[in-house]
């Protein structure tokens, strides 16, 4: 790949804990890629599957789902439900023919500015690894 | 209690007709949903209240228009206030139609409160325009009745035949048996003319004045050539569209897809009053089309097909239960059942699932762990 590829993430982030981190990230002024989209959700257990697809079949080259750690969740069992969803969806992926990799989930709480600036990058690099999404490019979906 | 229905003549649904009707006029239940031949030939599930009614009953009718599991969500769902009122209904299902129940049972869209499930042994199905081929050229009750009974003879004869004029869920149904239902009419390895074998209720074998029955027939035998047979038939079938999936991706298995939403209108798992899907959810401006275009070189309208088969995966492929209604609604003739349970049965795996079992196996999704998975969310 020419290396002036640059993937774009989008991100769905839980209010409580890795919206509020990277936040964290930006009043503390740690630098990270600009490749992230951010959209705030109240939990990461509110991420549909539907949310996930619809950017990738239109050519997005990762999507993020950032939610409080296990035992955090301000909704008592929100992120726990979300994982297993995010299992079936990478599951369901995964047969269908596309790149599983290509969808993160991530618990970064709201002190961890640092991790969710860490996380980012690193997606970012494994993205530019990857190449850009071939969905991009794909008409026919 | 395991009973013997008598059968004259060799007249297994006069037998039947006569089983059901002494449930309603003892009382057992107050009301039946059966499918039913209409007039015309057709035949579908239809609520019956009058024991004459029940005439035209031909639960045995080797086609299946509908997934009976939608009717019984229809009728089950009540309000608290009608406790005392309200009517028992038996409902007379085939063994895919009793698992996708279950399934609506756990998605809160139906209840087994009032009902007692009457289950029969399946010996497929025809879709419904070659049923309505075959019954044209059979015009006496007699020789449609044969449609049946040919099939089940050939099963009877030979687990292992495989037949390619069945829908194709049913050349690949691994669970053609009843488990689980109130009463169950034990077809599958009985000698029909000695009799049908039924296990009810012994509270129910008491009001209708049935006895036991003394021996234990060759059911269970029967069954596990069946079931070993069909797998056979399920897995290469399986490892086949995975080698497609894998070469083509969904988007080419779906190519043709002409995005009717009649796999998800047909599907008794999609219980959904508005599905997003036809909701204007994602409705765009047309200049979003236009930029689409532009940014693909072109794009693909109706848009968001892949969008419609993947989010349904997502939303109903752990509860799957292989009906194969959808492949039997699929105007262009696509394979969607097929897709939708080599998938399914990964995921179904993946979470040790098994639609369709037990009302008390919670929905994979609404359930939870706390140390599971861990690997997932730390990288």
């Amino acid at each position: 790949m020419t290396d002036d590829f640059e993937p774009k993430i989008v991100a769905f982030l839980c209010n409580w804990c890795t919206y509020t981190g990277a936040d964290l990230a930006g009043t503390s002024r740690i630098q990270y890629p600009p490749n992230v989209r951010i959209i705030r959700l109240m939990c990461s257990g509110a991420v549909d599957s539907t949310y996930v697809l619809k950017p990738l079949l239109d050519g997005v080259d990762g999507v993020l789902i950032g939610g409080c750690h296990p035992g955090d969740c301000h909704y008592q069992s929100g992120n726990y439900k979300a994982r297993r969803r995010v299992v079936a969806l990478k599951e369901i992926l995964k047969s269908a023919g596309f790149d599983e990799e290509r969808v993160w989930l991530r618990w970064i709480s709201a002190s961890e500015g640092g991790r969710f600036a860490e996380t980012v990058t690193e997606m970012t690099e494994a993205l530019k690894k990857k190449g850009p999404n071939p969905m991009r490019r794909e008409w026919a979906v | 209690m395991r009973t013997l229905i008598p059968v004259d003549d060799n007249d297994v649904l006069a037998a039947i007709r006569g089983f059901l009707k002494s449930l309603l006029e003892t009382g057992a239940v107050d009301l039946l949903l059966v499918p039913v031949e209409t007039q015309t030939g057709a035949v579908n599930p239809m609520l019956v209240a009058d024991p004459d009614q029940l005439d035209a009953a031909d639960p045995l009718a080797p086609v299946m228009g509908i997934n009976a599991a939608r009717a019984v969500s229809r009728v089950t769902i009540r309000e608290p206030q009608d406790r005392d009122t309200r009517p028992r209904i038996g409902v007379v299902l085939r063994p895919c139609e009793l698992r996708a129940l279950i399934e609506l049972v756990k998605l809160k869209q139906a209840s087994l409160d009032d009902l007692v499930t009457i289950g029969l042994d399946c010996a497929g199905t025809y879709d419904v325009p070659d049923y309505a081929a075959k019954t044209q050229k059979r015009k006496t009750p007699k020789t449609k009745a044969r449609l049946w009974r040919d099939l089940y003879d050939k099963l009877a004869a030979d687990p292992a035949a495989s037949n390619a004029a069945l829908r194709d869920a049913c050349q690949m149904c691994e669970k053609p048996h009843v488990e689980g239902a109130d009463i169950t009419l034990e077809l599958f390895g009985a000698d029909l003319s000695a009799g049908i074998p039924v296990t009810l209720p012994d509270e129910m074998a008491e009001k209708l004045g049935l006895r036991p029955a003394k021996k234990k027939g060759p059911r269970a035998g029967f069954v596990k050539k069946l079931v070993a047979q069909r797998k056979r038939v399920r897995d290469a079938r399986f490892g086949e569209m995975r080698q497609r999936l894998e070469e083509e991706g969904i988007e080419g298995v779906f190519a043709a897809c002409v995005r009717c939403h009649n796999c998800m209108t047909v599907c008794p798992i999609c219980y959904c009053k508005t599905c997003l899907f036809q909701s204007a959810l994602y409705d765009r401006e047309p200049m979003q089309y236009a930029n689409w275009a532009r940014s693909k070189g072109a794009s693909r309208l109706l848009a968001d097909t892949m969008l419609f088969h993947l989010t349904r995966l997502n939303h109903m492929a752990l509860s799957c239960v292989g009906c194969g209604m959808c492949t039997s609604g699929c105007p262009a003739d696509l394979p969607v059942g097929l897709v939708f349970r080599a998938i399914g049965q990964q995921v179904q795996e993946a979470f040790d699932y098994s639609p369709g079992h037990d009302t008390e196996e919670p929905l994979p999704l609404v359930t939870f762990q706390e140390d599971e998975w861990m690997e997932v969310g730390t990288g």
